[in-house]
């Protein structure tokens, strides 16, 4: 019952799609195992959350070290909730004024809206744009051109760096871009590097990433592959 | 205080100096947001406010000193501060590990965390599951607007929701083992969907991209670099495939051509992370222009406070 049942969901849910795909009439069933799909992973985030909440809970309960943030984590969880759940300061919509819910829960104007705009961008923005940093410092500790492949690999960063910069493509404006030398302008060579040896390592990256899924889901389908389900 | 807090702490003291004097003792001004009232709706009677920018403002202050359709916005004003100050803790982390940066990231974690689970709901959970099993009361609720065949009952949707009822027993303190069953659904239909839509929009794909004519005739005759190109396309690609082949040794041809592989395996990871960093580098751009441009109002790059 604990590991028989979710096998055999796995199996026909999967398998069933894969059906899906090659029979016409079965189309309707694969969409609607779709959206179920996207119900349970919508449901997920539900998940998400009161774990989120269970856990810092705990902390602030043990009084663990730092507690303090994950009061700040729980209250900013807790006041973004509430306020997207409830549609605070919604309008309804133009159409139907009756309808009090009816409003786009994230319009523009509206608490939400100013949570997303104010607050989750600039703090996520941020924090990606800070990758560019520890990218840089990372690079110029471990990347050492030794070889002909860190050569490679580093000349390449470099043109594209080089291609996507104003300094850079100044550095071979002398070579005139009509002339036979004109594809080693900075410019034109981060285009080539990008059309076609680019291209050529990513077609085959994706033909092995697509053979490696295909591994793993006739695995998982198939029952070979049970890790999922955990050691009890 | 040890003297590198002290420093850091004047040269907070300082620039919060700056940035108050800045704001009130100077005509230049900084930081504040403007809005111009559209009417929407069939009728126009309701008005949503959207972004203008100061020079806007002015014109119409030129234009009509009594006019009101764009004023000034303290609640996104305020907001426009609350993400400066964001935007700045999360940069403090560049110095080191800090309080203020502690908070923002616990603010991160937090609003993230609700924000997706109202999408979620508003976005999944009303119009795909309980408008299918209430449509009526959702229709009354949160949907007016739907109709036609969106608004037929499909009691179906009862395996999904208990599923989703299994799926959050997770959190209970016994019975975990319960969520398996969702969890099982979850993992058979991505694997279902992954492998047809990798097959089909990736391996096919490639493979078909991959087979093009090596010697390529145009109207103007044979077409040299047009057929380099496809040259190094094909060869390129087996290259790289057979160095992701491990049942021969890479030895004799096969290892010629796995090593050329590596090669443009490598020109592919540089390209990428050259990509990658420039990308970063756009970000930390687009954060630097929103301090200094919409905040400070230190830069102007298109123009959006002249009159």
């Amino acid at each position: 019952m604990k590991r028989s049942v979710p096998l055999l969901i796995t199996a026909v849910g999967g398998f069933a799609l894969i059906v899906a795909y090659f029979i016409p009439y079965t189309e309707a069933l694969g969409e609607t195992v779709a959206v179920w799909f996207d119900i349970l992973a919508a449901i997920a985030f539900i998940l998400g959350g009161g774990n989120l909440l269970k856990q810092h809970l705990k902390k602030i309960s043990d009084r663990g070290p730092g507690w303090g943030y994950s009061g700040v984590v729980i209250g900013s969880f807790l006041i973004t909730l509430f306020i997207g759940l409830s549609k605070v300061g919604v309008p309804p919509l133009a159409e139907f004024p009756d309808f009090a819910w009816s409003g786009d829960f994230i319009g523009i104007g509206t608490p939400f809206w100013f949570i997303y705009q104010y607050a989750f961008v600039p703090l996520t923005a941020t924090m990606f744009a800070m990758l560019a940093f520890y990218i840089a410092s990372a690079a110029f500790r471990a990347f050492r051109a030794k070889n002909l492949e860190a050569i490679l690999l580093l000349g390449t960063a470099f043109i594209i760096l080089l291609g996507r910069t104003f300094a850079g493509v100044a550095l071979t404006n002398w070579i005139d871009p009509t002339g036979p030398f004109a594809g080693l302008r900075i410019e034109n060579l981060t285009v080539y590097i990008m059309s076609v040896f680019n291209t050529v390592g990513n077609r085959a990256i994706m033909i092995g990433i697509a053979l490696g899924i295909v591994a793993v889901s006739l695995k998982v389908l198939l029952g070979v592959d049970r890790s999922y389900l955990g050691k009890e | 205080m040890k003297r590198d807090t002290l420093v850091w702490t004047l040269l907070m003291v300082v620039g919060a100096a700056a940035l108050f004097g800045r704001a009130v003792f100077t005509t230049d001004g900084m930081g504040r947001e403007y809005v111009e009232a559209v009417p929407v709706g069939a009728d126009g009677q309701q008005i949503q406010f959207q972004a203008s920018t100061y020079g806007a403002f002015l014109a119409a202050q030129a234009a009509d000193p009594n006019q009101t359709d764009i004023q000034f916005s303290l609640p996104r004003s305020i907001g426009l501060w609350i993400a400066a100050l964001f935007t700045l803790a999360i940069l403090s982390f560049l110095y080191g590990d800090n309080p203020f940066y502690r908070i923002a990231e616990a603010i991160v974690v937090g609003v993230s965390a609700a924000y997706w689970m109202a999408v979620g709901f508003w976005t999944v959970i009303v119009p795909n599951l309980l408008a299918k099993i209430a449509p009526g009361m959702i229709q009354g609720w949160a949907m007016p607007g739907l109709t036609g065949p969106e608004a037929d009952q499909n009691l179906w949707y009862v395996v999904p929701m208990i599923l989703g009822v299994m799926l959050l027993w997770r959190l209970a303190p016994t019975g975990a083992w319960i969520s398996r069953w969702p969890l099982a659904f979850i993992i058979g239909t991505t694997a279902g969907l992954r492998m047809i839509a990798f097959l089909h929009g990736d391996f096919l794909a490639q493979i078909r991209n991959s087979i093009v004519p090596l010697v390529v005739l145009t109207q103007e005759g044979f077409d040299l670099s047009a057929s380099l190109t496809n040259l190094i396309a094909v060869v390129g690609v087996l290259c790289c495939l057979a160095y992701f082949f491990f049942s021969f040794e890479h030895k004799g041809m096969v290892g010629h051509a796995a090593q050329a592989g590596i090669w443009i395996l490598m020109i592919t990871f540089g390209a990428a992370f050259g990509y990658t960093v420039m990308g970063r580098i756009a970000l930390v751009a687009i954060r630097l222009e929103f301090l200094l441009d919409d905040w400070l109002w230190l830069i102007d790059p298109i123009g959006r406070r002249v009159a």
